[in-house]
């Protein structure tokens, strides 16, 4: 399969001499178009560091990403700007939603950031929400929200723009256990829908639905694992989600 | 005890901890104590520069002249008998003259003037003897300028001038107590101006012999005369000039002036610079109050979990209050002794009473009252600016202030839906205005002050150049109560900018900070830095226009104001739109570093810490 995300020898480095320390320390990673990839580790261990930098939001110490056919180190921030707003999108443990925007204008936002028109971009938050389930909240606050729908929304936002791979930081990290799995049934649907995904999780639900799951330690990939079936198997059940 | 040892320490660790803040608080209350200090400290300061002439000269208590009325066609020059029956008039002790006066037309290094000519002895006159303070009295060929006048003409001893077409050399120039000083010779419409010239602002003083002055007058410009009085009781000269006349036939004028009328009339170049100050003052009065806002809100909110901590141990409301409140009332205190001091000393700068009197004024006294009223309006603004921000914060809940939930912003529904047709910068603007409208309310008003201020001094000199080119006044010489004016003005237009300027800064800096959640967001989400830098820009610039419009008639109703219903100024359309058009610059450019340094810090950094 194609690669859309590479990585090599990728390496995050914060503070000098003894105060040095290795985030994300020579790391290599491919995903493929359509894959869904989950990162585990235990709290610190720079899985965050690491989706961070796949996404553009940092800068590495060293090493080397291509994304969507963009050599990542290389592009200024104007154009990384523009590589987040076509190729990725975002999902933060914290939703980061705008309190003072409703769902649908949370979800339009990065669309009237590329540009689109405001019906176009209304348009598709309308969708984006009817397809995550929340139709009937779009023009509800963010504090009148609960966790799960809130994360719902920053998931539909993440899609405004239809990127090519989608990065979930610790989606589930804030949720209670309905809401984790309202939200990993639509992480199985982008997935079913061919949806590149990589998902930052501690969460061994949520890594059961992924297509291969790399363990990370102190910076480092310190396993690997493809998941035959994904969803479709015993470990989807396990997960509680229909086979 | 106890509670006021807390409060202090509290309020002494955290202006250490943030100096800069401190710094320009401090600096914007003081700026606007410096000003209204000056205008308050200005109050009659030349009463002793004039008393200190009066005294040397022996100036008169009231002088009485008498001149052929304009249009008439006299046979004979105006009767002396009304200024003779004054010598002996009851309350009068002693007096010189009368003396001829000419209204004579003086030529000099390329200017024509008109001057009223002073006919003296060469002896020493007992009641108003002009000082000499360069070189030698009235001596035949020669003339004596009052020194006022001398410097406006350029002129020193030993230049010459021609009176009517005949020659003199100046043999000295000389101040008096006698008349105002140049240009205000013809203040009280007292002057010999037969010739057809108005009694206007622009008439200078010479003295020349006698037999000089007389020979200035002719059939068609016959003289006047001038008689000086002393009196018994010098403070009752208005007493005096209400219990005599000097009214005579319609061929010629008269007119009484007191000392005390004089010394007003010589106040002129200070009370002008206190005509400006004083309402200057209380803009940059205004400006402060917004500075102090926008930085003491700020600082509140980055107190909200001392704010807990300190209810959790036990404080009450008011005690968390207090603490609020303390530095910020420390520094008003520091800026109002700080404006005190400052204003003092400099006051001296515009209290000088001008070349026409002997000394200089000193340091104005600091009345109780002028500390008092500095003191209470730097307390003032500080408590405008700060008293509900704390309030509010001492009310917070325990357990919100210890989560330290900023407060969360506020919902426009109609910006928002305004800013999704407009181009990406400038809906991030709106949308960060949408979040805080108090603090660009603020930041529009801090505008609208700043152009007023700008705008009314504009007015001012329209104003002047209006009148001076309707009347060609002061005959192309300088004058030094228009020269005071723009001293002063320039002084006041350059604190109204310094603190328009901090206002700018302090807003720019408050604005990065608090949309660095949704400025990281928006360029996590695709939004490029420069659009993000342009857009915190925006959400200072856009309101600053509405601020930079309204300034414009605020400015010129100021100068009407302040002008007491004189002429009123509309400056030209291309000076307003150079004021609107340098002031939004000026926005944009002094929010620009905020603005890019808040662009530039990377987004997961950021967002990272917002969730910690």
């Amino acid at each position: 399969m194609t690669a859309l995300l590479s990585a090599r020898g990728l390496c995050k480095e914060y503070g000098k001499g003894d105060a040095l320390v290795r985030a994300v320390d020579d790391v290599d990673l491919d995903v493929a178009v359509g894959e869904t990839v989950a990162i585990m580790g235990p709290s610190g261990c720079g899985k965050s560091t690491l989706l961070h930098l796949l996404g553009g939001l940092d800068r590495p110490t060293r090493g080397e990403i291509e994304l969507a056919g963009s050599r990542v180190g290389q592009l200024g921030e104007r154009a990384l700007a523009r590589l987040r707003r076509d190729a990725v999108g975002f999902v933060f443990q914290a939703f980061h939603l705008m309190d003072e925007l409703t769902a649908a204008e949370n979800v339009e936002l990065p669309a009237l950031l590329a540009g689109r028109s405001p019906r176009a971009a209304r348009r598709r938050a309308l969708e984006l929400l009817d397809r995550t389930g929340l139709a009937d909240r779009a023009r509800f606050l963010p504090s009148a929200l609960s966790g799960g729908q809130r994360q719902r929304v920053a998931i539909a936002r993440a899609l405004a723009n239809d990127p090519a791979i989608v990065l979930a930081d610790e989606p589930t990290g804030n949720l209670d256990s309905a809401a984790t799995l309202d939200v990993l049934r639509l992480f199985d649907d982008l997935h079913r829908a061919g949806q590149t995904l990589v998902i930052v999780t501690h969460d061994s639900r949520i890594a059961a639905t992924a297509d291969r799951l790399i363990s990370m330690r102190d910076g480092e990939f310190t396993d690997e694992t493809r998941l035959t079936g994904g969803t479709a198997g015993s470990l989807g059940k396990l997960a509680g989600l229909e086979g | 005890m106890g509670r006021l040892t807390l409060i202090s320490r509290l309020a002494a660790r955290d202006l250490r901890h943030r100096p800069v803040q401190a710094v320009l608080l401090l600096l914007a209350i003081t700026a606007a104590t410096v000003t209204l200090t000056l205008g308050l400290a200005l109050n009659g300061v030349t009463s002793g520069p004039y008393l200190r002439t009066k005294a040397v000269t022996n100036g008169p208590d009231v002088t009485a002249s008498v001149w052929p009325s304009a249009g008439e066609q006299p046979e004979r020059p105006p009767s002396r008998d009304g200024l003779t029956a004054l010598e002996t008039a009851s309350g009068a002790v002693a007096h010189s003259g009368p003396y001829p006066v000419a209204s004579a037309t003086l030529r000099a290094r390329g200017h024509t003037v008109p001057v009223q000519a002073e006919g003296r002895d060469e002896a020493l006159a007992a009641v108003d003897q002009p000082l000499v303070t360069e070189g030698t009295w009235v001596r035949p060929g020669g003339v004596v300028l009052e020194r006022t006048f001398a410097q406006a003409l350029g002129l020193t001893v030993g230049g010459r001038v021609s009176l009517n077409g005949q020659s003199f050399h100046v043999t000295g120039l000389a101040v008096t107590a006698a008349v105002p000083e140049y240009p205000g010779v013809c203040f009280f419409l007292s002057c010999n101006a037969y010739n057809g010239q108005a009694q206007a602002s622009d008439m200078g003083m010479v003295w020349l012999t006698q037999a000089a002055a007389r020979s200035l007058g002719t059939s068609a410009t016959p003289l006047g005369y001038v008689l000086n009085l002393e009196l018994s009781h010098p403070a009752d000269g208005a007493v005096f000039v209400n219990t005599h006349s000097l009214a005579g036939p319609s061929s010629q004028s008269s007119a009484m002036t007191t000392w005390q009328q004089i010394q007003n009339a010589d106040n002129d170049l200070v009370s002008v610079a206190q005509q400006v100050l004083t309402p200057g003052g209380w803009l940059a009065v205004a400006l402060a109050i917004a500075s102090v806002a926008v930085l003491a809100g700020g600082r509140m909110t980055e107190q909200t979990r001392r704010v807990g901590l300190l209810k959790a141990a036990g404080g009450t409301p008011a005690l968390v209050a207090a603490v609020l409140l303390a530095e910020h009332v420390l520094l008003a205190l520091v800026a109002a002794g700080a404006g005190l001091g400052i204003g003092w000393l400099t006051a001296p700068l515009l209290s000088s009473a001008g070349a026409g009197l002997l000394g200089a004024p000193g340091a104005p006294a600091l009345t109780a009252g002028t500390a008092g009223l500095v003191v209470a309006v730097a307390l003032g603004v500080t408590l405008a600016a700060t008293l509900v921000p704390a309030v509010r914060a001492a009310r917070t809940s325990t357990v919100s202030a210890l989560a330290d939930s900023a407060r969360p912003p506020r919902r426009r529904a109609l910006l928002i839906a305004v800013s999704a047709l407009l181009p990406v910068p400038l809906l991030i603007g709106l949308r960060l205005i949408a979040r805080r409208p108090r603090r660009a309310l603020l930041g529009a008003a801090s505008t609208a002050v700043t152009v007023t201020g700008i705008v009314a001094v504009l007015a001012a000199h329209h104003a002047y150049d209006l009148v001076a080119g309707r009347f060609d006044w002061f005959a192309g010489l300088s004058d030094p109560v228009s020269g005071r004016v723009s001293q002063v003005m320039a002084v006041l237009t350059v604190v109204l900018l310094t603190l328009a300027a901090v206002n700018t800064v302090i807003a720019g800096w408050a604005t990065a900070l608090e949309a660095r959640q949704p400025s990281a967001l928006a360029r996590a989400l695709g939004g490029t830095p420069r659009q993000v830098s342009v857009g915190l820009a925006a959400a200072q610039v856009l309101p600053a226009l509405p601020g930079a419009l309204a300034g414009i008639p605020l400015g010129i109703a100021l100068f009407a104001v302040a002008n007491s219903g004189g002429v009123v100024s509309v400056p030209p359309a291309s000076w307003l739109a150079a004021v609107v058009a340098g002031t939004l610059a000026a926005v944009a450019a002094l929010t620009a570093l905020p603005a890019t340094l808040g662009a530039r810090r990377p987004a997961a950094l950021i967002l990272r810490s917002e969730v910690a």
